[in-house]
C-alpha cells in the first residue's frame, strides 16, 4: 500500500515539475520574444509554414467535416421532423466547435510535429548550443517566432476553416438533401452571431498557441539521438491534442456556459 | 601560441563540480588558462571533458565552483550578461553543429549578423575572407552543409568559429572522425587561426597526434578531477602514471574506462 502511494505521489511530483518547467519555459520564450532583437523574417517564415502549407490539410477536413455534419444531422432530425435546422446546426457547429478543434488538430499533426522534429535534431547535433555561443538566444531565435505565428496564424485558418465547412454543409443541403438554396443561406445566417464566430477564433488563437508550444517545449528538451528526437515528435503531437481538447471544454464553458 | 604574461589568468577554473542525477562528472575541477595560452584537456570518453567545456562556456550550469573569464565570475551568469559574455567566446563543435536551413556563408557570418547586428553584406564579405583563411573558395560560400564532406564541414565550423574575430576558441575534438591528412590539416589551421587571432584556445581531445600539434599546455582530466597538468613538451616524461597510460594507450595501469557517458 505504501508503495503504491509513493508511486502516486512519485508520479503527481514529476507531472506538477512537468507543468512548471513548461510554464517556465512559455515565460522565458516571451519575455525573450518581447525583447530585442526580435526577427520578423523568421516570424514571417513560421507565417508560411504554419498557416499557407496547412491550408490544404485543413481546408479539405473542414470541407468533409461539413459535408458530414448536414448529412448525420438530417438523418437524425427526421426522427422528429427538425430537418430545417440543418443549416444553422452547420454553421454554429461548425464556426464554435469543430472548425477550431478540428483545424488545431490537423496543424498539432502537421505543425507541432514537424517543430518538434526540426528543433529536437538542432538540440541533439549541438545546433542550439552553437546558437548560444554565437550570442542568440535560441527561445528568442527558435522559440518565439513559432509561438507568435501559433498564435496569429491559426484564427485565419479557422476563418478558412469556416467557411469552407459552412460551404460543404450547403453543398450537401442543396444536391443531396434538396434544400432551397435561398432558404438555407437564410437559416445560416439568421442565427449566427458575432460571438459564435469569435468565440472560435479565439479558442483558435489559444490551440494555435499550445501547438506551437508543445512542439517547440518537447523538440527543445529532447535528448538521446534520433529516438529521442522520435519520442519528442510523439509527444508533442499526443500532448497538444490532449491540451486542445481539454481547454476545448473550458474556453467553451467560458464563452456559452 | 605563448601567453602574454598577464598576470589575471584569461580562465580560472576553481573547485567545479558538475553532477547529472547520481553520476559525479565534475569533482572540483582546478585550471587555469594563460591569455594567449593553447591549453589542451586530455582524458578518456565519458571522463567529463564536455562537461568541463559547457561549464566554462555557460551551456551547463556547474553545481559548485567558480569559473572566472578576465578576473570575472561568469558561474550562474544569464541573460544580456550572458550574451555579452559569449562574445569573446568562438567555438569549434565535434559535430560541426552547422545550421541545416542556411548555406555555407550564412552559417560562417550568423554570429556577425543575429549576434552582432552587421548588415549582411559586410558579414558576407567577412564571411568569405574567413572562408578563405580555412582554405575555402567562394565556390562552397552558396552551398548547403549536407552537401560538403565532414572535413569540408569541419573547415566551415572553424571559418565561423573565427569570424568574429573572439578573445577564446573552444575546440571540442576538433579531429575526430577525419583522416589524418585531413586531421592534419584541421590542426594547423586551429594552429595558424588561434595565433593569427592571438586568441586564447582550450580544446579538449584524446587524440594525441592533435595534442602535440596544437598545445602550449596539457591538462589531464580522470575521475572529475585534473589529474595532471603541464607544458606540452613533458607529455612523454610527465611522471604521472595516469598520462603515461593514456599517452601510450595501453590497457593496463590505474585508468579504468568509464561505462556510462559523461
Amino acid at each position: 500500500m505504501i508503495r503504491f502511494l509513493a508511486s502516486v505521489g512519485a508520479l503527481t511530483l514529476s507531472f506538477l515539475a512537468a507543468c512548471g518547467r513548461l510554464v517556465l519555459f512559455a515565460g522565458r520564450a516571451i519575455i525573450a520574444g518581447v525583447t530585442p532583437p526580435y526577427y520578423p523574417r523568421l516570424v514571417l517564415r513560421q507565417f508560411v509554414a504554419i498557416g499557407y502549407f496547412s491550408l490544404t490539410v485543413v481546408g479539405l477536413t473542414a470541407l468533409f467535416t461539413g459535408m458530414v455534419l448536414a448529412l448525420q444531422f438530417y438523418v437524425a432530425s427526421a426522427r422528429f421532423n427538425a430537418e430545417s435546422a440543418v443549416a444553422t446546426v452547420v454553421v454554429l457547429s461548425v464556426t464554435r466547435e469543430l472548425g477550431p478543434v478540428i483545424a488545431g488538430l490537423m496543424v498539432a499533426g502537421r505543425v507541432g510535429a514537424a517543430m518538434a522534429a526540426e528543433i529536437g535534431t538542432m538540440r541533439v547535433t549541438e545546433q542550439i548550443d552553437a546558437l548560444t555561443t554565437l550570442s542568440t538566444d535560441p527561445l528568442r531565435y527558435l522559440v518565439w517566432p513559432r509561438l507568435l505565428a501559433g498564435l496569429l496564424t491559426l484564427p485565419f485558418l479557422v476563418l478558412i476553416a469556416d467557411i469552407v465547412g459552412v460551404f460543404g454543409g450547403y453543398i450537401v443541403g442543396i444536391y443531396k438533401l434538396g434544400f432551397n438554396p435561398a432558404s438555407y443561406l437564410t437559416q445560416t445566417q439568421e442565427y449566427l452571431k458575432s460571438a459564435d464566430v469569435t468565440s472560435g477564433l479565439i479558442k483558435a488563437a489559444v490551440f494555435g498557441f499550445v501547438v506551437a508550444l508543445m512542439g517547440c517545449y518537447q523538440g527543445y528538451y529532447s535528448r538521446g539521438g534520433a529516438e529521442g528526437v522520435g519520442q519528442a515528435t510523439t509527444y508533442a503531437v499526443v500532448s497538444a491534442s490532449i491540451l486542445i481538447l481539454l481547454l476545448d471544454y473550458f474556453l467553451t464553458q467560458a464563452f456559452f456556459a | 601560441m605563448t601567453p602574454t604574461g598577464t598576470s589575471i589568468p584569461k580562465i580560472a577554473v576553481s573547485g567545479l563540480q558538475k553532477s547529472f542525477g547520481a553520476k559525479r562528472v565534475l569533482a572540483g575541477v582546478e585550471l587555469e588558462v594563460a591569455a594567449g595560452e593553447s591549453l589542451v584537456v586530455i582524458g578518456g570518453s565519458g571522463t567529463g571533458k564536455s562537461v568541463l567545456m559547457k561549464c566554462i562556456l555557460g551551456l551547463l550550469d556547474p553545481d559548485a565552483g567558480s569559473i572566472r573569464i578576465d578576473g570575472e565570475e561568469t558561474a550562474g551568469l544569464g541573460g544580456r550578461h550572458r550574451e555579452q559574455l559569449m562574445r569573446k567566446f568562438g567555438m569549434l563543435f565535434q559535430g560541426s553543429a552547422l545550421f541545416d536551413s542556411l548555406n555555407v556563408w550564412e552559417n560562417v557570418a550568423f554570429g556577425l549578423i543575429e549576434g552582432r547586428g552587421v548588415g549582411r553584406r559586410p558579414a558576407r564579405e567577412t564571411a568569405l575572407q574567413k572562408l578563405a583563411a580555412v582554405g575555402l573558395g567562394p565556390e562552397v560560400a552558396t552551398l548547403r552543409p549536407a552537401e560538403l564532406s565532414g572535413g569540408m564541414q569541419k573547415r566551415v565550423a572553424l571559418a565561423r568559429a573565427i569570424a568574429a574575430e573572439p578573445e577564446i576558441l573552444f575546440f571540442d575534438e576538433p579531429t575526430t572522425g577525419l583522416d589524418p591528412i585531413m586531421a592534419d590539416v584541421i590542426n594547423r589551421l586551429i594552429v595558424q587561426c588561434v595565433r593569427g587571432l592571438g586568441a586564447t584556445a582550450v580544446s579538449i581531445t584524446h587524440d594525441m597526434v592533435s595534442t602535440r600539434k596544437i598545445a602550449d599546455r596539457v591538462a589531464m582530466l580522470y575521475q572529475g578531477r585534473i589529474v595532471w597538468q603541464g607544458p606540452a613538451a613533458d607529455i612523454d616524461n610527465s611522471g604521472n602514471q595516469f598520462v603515461d597510460q593514456f599517452v601510450h594507450g595501453r590497457e593496463q595501469g590505474p585508468i579504468r574506462m568509464e561505462v556510462r557517458a559523461a
